[in-house]
């Protein structure tokens, strides 16, 4: 083993070598053609640079000749803009030099060959060049591959990938996930002793504030214990742009399209980011290690010390929780035997959507009924129903009447809806599934009107409990209400502890206690935790926002408190004066020709689909014939601005359709007074610009 | 005028254009500051998204170094006292090829212009970075070891 590893070594060493050389080599090369170039404006262009790269990262992609508002992927948000990274699915600790010649070596690999010699030498005998170029281009050279480059590493993933293939082609069906989680590093000999900065939990909140706290603190050393069995990694994708890949490989691969077009993994950082946990305490650099598939049992907050599953103990200078939520299930389903395991699943992980990934595309599977009618069952049914194979049938059931019911007021659910069932999702409202029976490997559902629907798959989104069970044993504080362990506005919980992301509630000086379930909220809060870890003392001040997607024609984000049940009133675009900028929006509406064929036969499909359910399902050829009848008097809720009163204060805004007014919500929030005229606020939202 | 219709507790209002045509009497308090590259001290904001990873990985302390090196700096060229911080950044950032790799292709790629006009043109034209993206499809697929060794073997 050694020797391999050793050869391979070498190799890259003469690779790095000769990497070096090239690399100087070409620098100098370029200098004449450089300082042909010079001048003074060139000199603030680097800087610039970054400033002009860094402000299109704060916005959003709103291009005005697009018929559909927003491009299709927005996960990356302006609060988290993440650039690019590459990411290669091995196990950090494994030694990849044997396996993989043509990736790199992990830091410990250079330690056993020794570090590539200084081939900078070279350099010093030329005349000297003007190093700000060399500077410049190593900035785009860097900033710009770190932050966009894939390509590369696709290539070097790629036989990895078929063997994967092949793999599950012999057994006809991927490999389901043991329930066995697999620790790395495999003991905690490796752990160190000490560490100044404890992350619990591996997830949004924790890259967000281990980001925050390297940034503060340069040499921070920096310990992240997750009980999954990943590096950090964003969830959004999972139910949104991973599923509107239309290649298979790609999306196997955790790649997906940002919001600006490029290509990118799930994963924050590649694993050559992070650092070994056995160098974590020598390192006078510091860094940030991840131990995957370790539990935290016990936080002795006096002693500043937590317990490991294997009883191994770890004293912190500070530590965050950040342990998120984890999926309910629902009770019928609770003591379920164990070949229907697989059939009954929720929807969290990576490993979700990856098995998820793989039914879907099984032909054994035609019926996928999806439970829940929230953010994550609303977006996956209308991702499943307009990006499967045409067999193959998507249901919703959810109790209530509408789609994001608690969220959205009524005639907007209803609307909301409909764009979903002509995305082709059969739903199923006012519906709980009351049993399940299994026959002749046959899984069918019994729904509360007694209905029976055929289930070849279930997935369960009923809404996730925060991780809370570090409370118990840690003697902390958790809200009996809304869960998650209290923490005040700066989100500590105790002396030298915070926490951050799903499982925090929170005192938001302006809206009160929260907690809340979003992705921003996790890169916010675990950016705010971080900072305050490090002594910034700052209370929460900066709103999160969230967003949702229900197929490519409904988008919307939204902030502050925003709950069905407060008064609203939005205000929308007026369509009857024929405005063209509104017609790809109501191209929902049959009468309106859609511009591209494929629209238009999904559209075709749905209508049918909507047909067939109208002498089928009485409950929704119901809502579909009201919705489809009703004449559209005064226009359609193609975009607009909705504000959610509490003692007719704005506390919270959904911007519908309508992107790049975050900045001004949070405005309208801050001002934090009574409106007379809402639609005078409104305005300021141009709900009738692109 | 626009229309007004009242659901239950949620009220709908449909504005056209011409009713949203006047400017709004609501004045709003000052935008939120949303610090970029630099903080309004003039500072480095090595949190902003911007910089990605740059500043928090393995060759974040160098890289601060060289930047703020080159951003201080008043010598004449701009950067040219930075030469030291630069090359132990890189000296740094070549160890971590998967991370920072594949310099030399860029630099291949960037050969035929003047990096930063061709920027600055990009930007202009362009401001959704979508040149970015076009530079890396452009990159050649062989790995930086793999060209590393070939280039190695050819010395």
């Amino acid at each position: 083993m050694i020797e391999p590893a050793t050869h391979t070594c070498s190799i890259l060493h003469k690779a790095e070598l000769g990497q070096s050389k090239m690399l100087s080599g070409r620098i100098i090369g370029r200098l004449p053609k450089l300082t042909r170039h010079s001048h003074v404006n060139h000199f603030f262009r680097p800087l610039k640079y970054i400033g002009i790269f860094s402000v299109h990262n704060l916005r959003y992609n709103s291009n005005g000749n697009s018929k559909v508002y927003k491009p299709p992927g927005t996960t990356i948000k302006p609060e988290e803009c993440i650039p690019e990274s590459r990411y290669f699915k091995q196990k950090r600790t494994v030694p990849v030099c044997e396996s993989h010649p043509n990736a790199s070596c992990p830091p410990s690999c250079y330690e056993v060959c020794g570090k590539p010699d200084d081939s900078q030498k070279s350099n010093d005998k030329k005349p000297s060049p003007p190093y700000w170029k060399i500077l410049a281009t190593l900035f785009i050279a860097g900033v710009t591959i770190y932050a966009i480059s894939t390509s590369n590493w696709f290539t070097a993933k790629k036989s990895d990938l078929q063997k994967d293939v092949s793999k599950r082609e012999k057994d006809g069906k991927r490999i389901r996930r043991s329930f066995q989680k697999s620790k790395s590093p495999s003991t905690s000999n490796s752990f160190p002793s000490e560490i100044p900065y404890l992350l619990i939990g591996g997830g949004t909140a924790a890259f967000s504030a281990f980001r925050s706290i390297k940034s503060r603190d340069p040499r921070a050393k920096v310990l992240v214990i997750t009980e999954e069995e990943d590096l950090p990694y964003m969830r959004p994708p999972l139910s949104k742009e991973l599923w509107y890949n239309r290649d298979r490989k790609i999306s196997a691969q955790l790649l997906f399209k940002q919001w600006n077009g490029a290509q990118r993994s799930i994963f924050y950082e590649p694993p050559e980011f992070y650092s070994d946990i056995s160098n974590l305490s020598q390192s006078d650099k510091g860094g940030v290690a991840v131990a995957t598939g370790w539990k935290v049992m016990k936080i002795d907050v006096p002693s500043k010390t937590v317990m490991l599953d294997d009883g191994y103990e770890i004293k912190y200078e500070k530590c965050l929780i950040a342990t998120g939520a984890s999926p309910k299930n629902l009770p019928v389903f609770e003591s379920i035997q164990d070949e229907l395991k697989d059939k009954i699943i929720t929807f969290r992980t990576k490993e979700d959507f990856l098995d998820l990934e793989d039914i879907v595309h099984n032909v054994k599977y035609k019926n996928i009924v999806i439970i829940g009618g929230g953010f994550l069952g609303s977006e996956l049914a209308c991702s499943l129903a307009r990006n499967l194979p045409e067999n193959k049938k998507i249901h919703q059931i959810y109790k209530e009447k509408f789609i994001m019911d608690q969220v959205l007021p009524k005639y907007l659910s209803e609307w909301a809806t409909k764009k979903s069932m002509l995305e082709g999702v059969d739903c199923i409202a006012n519906s709980e599934v009351e049993d399940y029976s299994y026959k002749d490997g046959q899984l069918s559902l019994v729904l509360s009107d007694n209905r029976v629907i055929d289930a070849d798959q279930v997935i369960v989104a009923v809404g996730v409990e925060p991780n809370t069970d570090l409370a118990k044993a840690s003697h902390l504080e958790t809200d009996p209400e809304i869960g998650g362990f209290l923490v005040n506005a700066e989100l500590e919980a105790r002396s030298n502890l915070w926490v951050a992301g799903d499982a925090a509630c929170f005192y938001d000086i302006k809206l009160g206690r929260r907690r809340v379930e979003h992705h921003d909220h996790a890169v916010v809060s675990g950016r705010l935790a971080g900072e305050n870890m490090t002594g910034a003392r700052k209370p929460y001040l900066h709103q999160s926002m969230f967003w949702s997607d229900l197929g490519p024609e409904v988008g919307y984000e939204a902030i502050g408190i925003v709950d069905s049940s407060l008064p609203t009133v939005g205000v929308f675009v007026k369509t009857t004066n024929s405005d063209t900028s509104i017609t790809s929006v109501s191209s929902s509406n049959e009468t309106t020709q859609p511009s591209n064929k494929e629209k238009l036969n999904t559209q075709i499909q749905s209508s049918l689909q909507l047909n067939l359910k109208k002498e089928k399902n009485s409950e929704c050829s119901d809502n579909s014939k009201v919705l489809l009848e009703e004449p559209k008097k005064y226009g359609d809720f193609g975009k607009g601005v909705v504000f959610y009163l509490r003692d007719d204060i704005v506390v919270g805004i959904v911007l519908w359709n309508i992107f790049n007014r975050m900045s001004i919500a949070r405005q309208v929030l801050a001002r934090d007074t009574k409106y007379d005229d809402l639609n005078e606020v409104a305005k300021l939202f141009t709900i009738h610009d692109d | 005028m626009p229309f007004i219709h009242k659901d239950g507790k949620d009220t709908i209002i449909f504005a056209s254009k011409e009713d949203h045509a006047t400017p709004s009497k609501i004045e709003l308090p000052e935008p939120e500051p949303s610090p970029g590259l630099l903080l309004s001290s003039g500072e480095i904001n090595w949190n902003c998204p911007c910089l990605g990873g740059m500043a928090t990985g393995p060759c974040g302390l160098e890289f601060r170094e060289a930047f703020s090196c080159f951003h201080y700096s008043t010598a004449e060229p701009k950067g040219s006292d930075c030469y030291d911080a630069f090359k132990t950044m890189q000296t740094c950032m070549v160890q971590y090829p998967a991370l920072y790799g594949k310099k030399e292709g860029s630099l291949e790629d960037l050969e035929d212009e003047d990096p930063m006009e061709e920027h600055a043109k990009n930007l202009e034209v362009d401001s959704k970075g979508s040149h970015l993206e076009s530079k890396v499809k452009e990159l050649p697929r062989t790995s930086s070891v793999e060209t590393g060794i070939e280039q190695s073997n050819a010395k």
